[in-house]
């Protein structure tokens, strides 16, 4: 049995088949990249397992669950923790809260408490807040502990996007084109940060990703797709010489 | 300037950055406690209807200011905490009882304008919460054998522990602003711990909020109940301080002086709903002596430039006229909320940390400091 598996996955809106009947499984410790043309349907597979969208068919496991019906929060509540393609951050609120809500799924106080701010709610803020600050290490975030999203430039919302899924102690984390935006020197400090998630935090990492090079530098498997469906799957380089990706990015 | 130098987690958690802040507050604090041997029976009775209306202001930031859920409804919370004060009172039921009661009631109500509340956003979360309050101020006026109808409820002086607290008594007062400062603790409480970052989160971004596993429907709710029954406590409070209640009390003017409160006060920090009650109290005192003195000033300053008796009566007439006409009040408040929002959209509350920070880093200080820069737009919105 798979760690994570999609089965026939399928998104229809009226006539687009926007994920078409895709299966694919990913294993435990593995990091997984699908590629693709824009279009392909890349985002849309990450938006059904974080169940933004409803699938129009298919069924989705995790750890040997059916997650297929789980409402959106519990997704986070299992372990899958994700980042967004065009930044959904908490524009107005420091980064330390932004990290902070990250740890949602960790909290186990009630309103009552809260309100009162007893010792134990007291208690699991400091292990919330020593939780964020490994993170925030790991990531070196340091600088930018008190300041406002608003205020930040793309780079490092992009770092604090990826810190605040980590804040979730995920098993599985979908990263929706962690390079975009990103200069070089950046786009290779994530590739070393996603190679750190799988080696020291034992995270199951599934990407999106244009940048071919990060692809190669990071990925166990590739899948690529296009209008929908799976085109290959495989080693980065068995994928990028396969000829319908190659009809696929360059023309037939 | 002063640097924080951070060596605990706990400098993170705490109410009161330095020290700084907790003698200022409690300077303040010990003012507000000899304010009834100082002031005027006046300015006391002002005094009170800050605590209130800072108190509403309070519940309104929590659903408006940090949840991002807009609402013209309060007013109808504020009544059907008044109401339930004033009922139970015929039946003899103790105050801390009632005012418990009121609280739990309009929560349990405000959760259940909460719920249809979840399909809505913006403007049409707005229409609804106003359709709300109507609803109610026609059952205030049409239920008669609870709420008397129009004829309005006399509510007598409340009685705590045995003693009767008149409404103008510095008891009453002490009442008032202890109400107050526990909502304000416990807002701040809140705003510290899970649920208050949850409620962030849902102003900011729903999708992210939903993906980070805070379950929006449940939360959203929870700010609706939060909101709702503190403005129920103001409201008992509210009826005692009136001594009569009627439906038309509750209109949509007073929920719109709710939103000029934060509106006004800022309404991203709690000093807003403060400041910004402040406000709404002391203007209306004041437009009334503009009102009652302008006619006069201004046919004064007419004469003094040569203008006959008769020129400067005729003035002076058709500027009381106009003082006097219906619905000034009302544009004098929109004027007021559109100028904010233009000129000063930080509120009070901003200009005071503009101030701060003015005397801070002078001569250095610069004017984009506080400017929100919006680069990056959002393409993709997963609603």
């Amino acid at each position: 049995m798979s760690y994570f598996r999609a089965e026939n996955l399928s998104l229809h809106f009226g006539g687009l088949k926007a994920v078409d009947a895709v299966s694919f499984a990913v294993e435990r410790g593995e990091i997984l990249s699908i590629i693709g043309p824009n279009g392909a349907g890349k985002s849309s597979i990450f938006n059904l397992i974080s169940r933004i969208y409803r699938p129009t068919s298919g069924r989705i496991f995790f750890e040997d669950q059916d997650i297929t019906e789980e409402p959106p929060y519990d997704i986070a509540k299992l372990g899958i923790a994700r980042t967004f393609q065009n930044i959904e951050l908490f524009e107005n609120a420091t980064v330390l809260s932004n990290l902070l809500v990250g740890r949602h799924r960790h909290s186990t106080t009630q309103l009552w408490q809260e309100l009162l701010f007893l010792p134990s709610v007291r208690a699991n803020e400091k292990v919330h807040r020593r939780r964020v600050e490994q993170v925030i290490e790991f990531l070196d975030l340091e600088p930018y502990r008190d300041k406002l999203i608003s205020g930040l430039p793309y780079g490092v919302r992009k770092v604090i996007e990826l810190a605040r899924a980590l804040c979730s102690e995920p098993k599985l984390i979908l990263l929706d084109e962690p390079s975009s935006g990103l200069n070089v020197e950046e786009t290779g400090d994530m590739s070393f940060w996603i190679r750190d998630m799988r080696s020291e935090l034992g995270i199951t990492v599934l990407m999106v990703e244009h940048d071919m090079s990060l692809v190669n530098r990071v990925s166990d498997r590739v899948i690529a797709l296009n209008y929908g469906r799976v085109l290959a799957m495989g080693s980065p380089a068995e994928v990028q010489q396969h000829p319908d990706v190659v009809a696929a990015y360059l023309g037939a | 300037m002063r640097f924080l130098f951070k060596t605990d987690y706990e400098d993170d958690i705490k109410l009161f950055p330095h020290s700084g802040y907790v003698v200022s507050y409690g300077i303040l604090l010990a003012l507000l406690l000899v304010a009834p041997y100082a002031l005027s029976s006046y300015l006391m009775s002002q005094l009170v209807f800050v605590c209130i209306y800072a108190t509403v202001g309070v519940a309104l930031l929590i659903l408006t200011g940090f949840t991002g859920q807009a609402s013209l409804g309060h007013a109808a919370f504020l009544a059907i905490g008044a109401y339930t004060a004033a009922y139970l009172q015929e039946y003899n039921v103790p105050f801390p009882v009632y005012f418990l009661a009121a609280g739990l009631l309009t929560g349990i109500i405000g959760a259940m304008v909460g719920f249809p509340a979840l399909r809505l956003t913006g403007i049409y979360l707005v229409i609804a919460t106003i359709s709300f309050a109507l609803i109610v101020e026609e059952i205030l006026a049409r239920w008669e054998s609870v709420t008397h109808g129009n004829e309005g409820m006399r509510v007598k002086a409340l009685s705590l522990l045995g003693v009767t607290v008149p409404r103008d008594s510095p008891t009453f007062y002490y009442l008032c602003l202890a109400v107050l400062v526990l909502t304000i603790v416990g807002t701040l409480n809140l705003l510290r711990s899970p649920t208050g970052r949850a409620f962030v989160a849902i102003r900011d971004s729903e999708t992210a909020a939903r993906s980070m596993g805070v379950n929006v429907a449940l939360y959203k709710v929870k700010s609706f109940a939060i909101s709702a029954a503190i403005t129920g406590l103001a409201g008992v409070l509210f009826a005692h301080k009136l001594s009569f209640i009627s439906p038309e009390m509750f209109t949509l003017q007073l929920s719109i002086e709710f939103i000029i409160v934060i509106l006004i006060g800022g309404t991203f920090s709690l000093h807003g709903a403060v400041l910004g009650a402040i406000f709404i109290v002391m203007i209306d005192p004041f437009l009334t002596y503009l009102k009652d003195d302008m006619p006069g000033i201004i046919a004064g300053i007419a004469a003094a430039f040569g203008a006959g008796p008769a020129t400067a009566g005729s003035i002076q007439s058709s500027v009381a006229a106009f003082a006097s006409l219906n619905g000034l009040k009302g544009a004098i408040y929109g004027i007021i909320i559109v100028l904010f929002v233009l000129f000063e959209p930080l509120g009070l509350y901003g200009r005071w940390l503009k101030i701060k920070l003015f005397f801070q880093l002078f001569p250095l200080y610069k004017r984009a400091t506080f400017k929100r820069q919006k680069i990056y737009v959002k393409s993709e919105r997963n609603r």
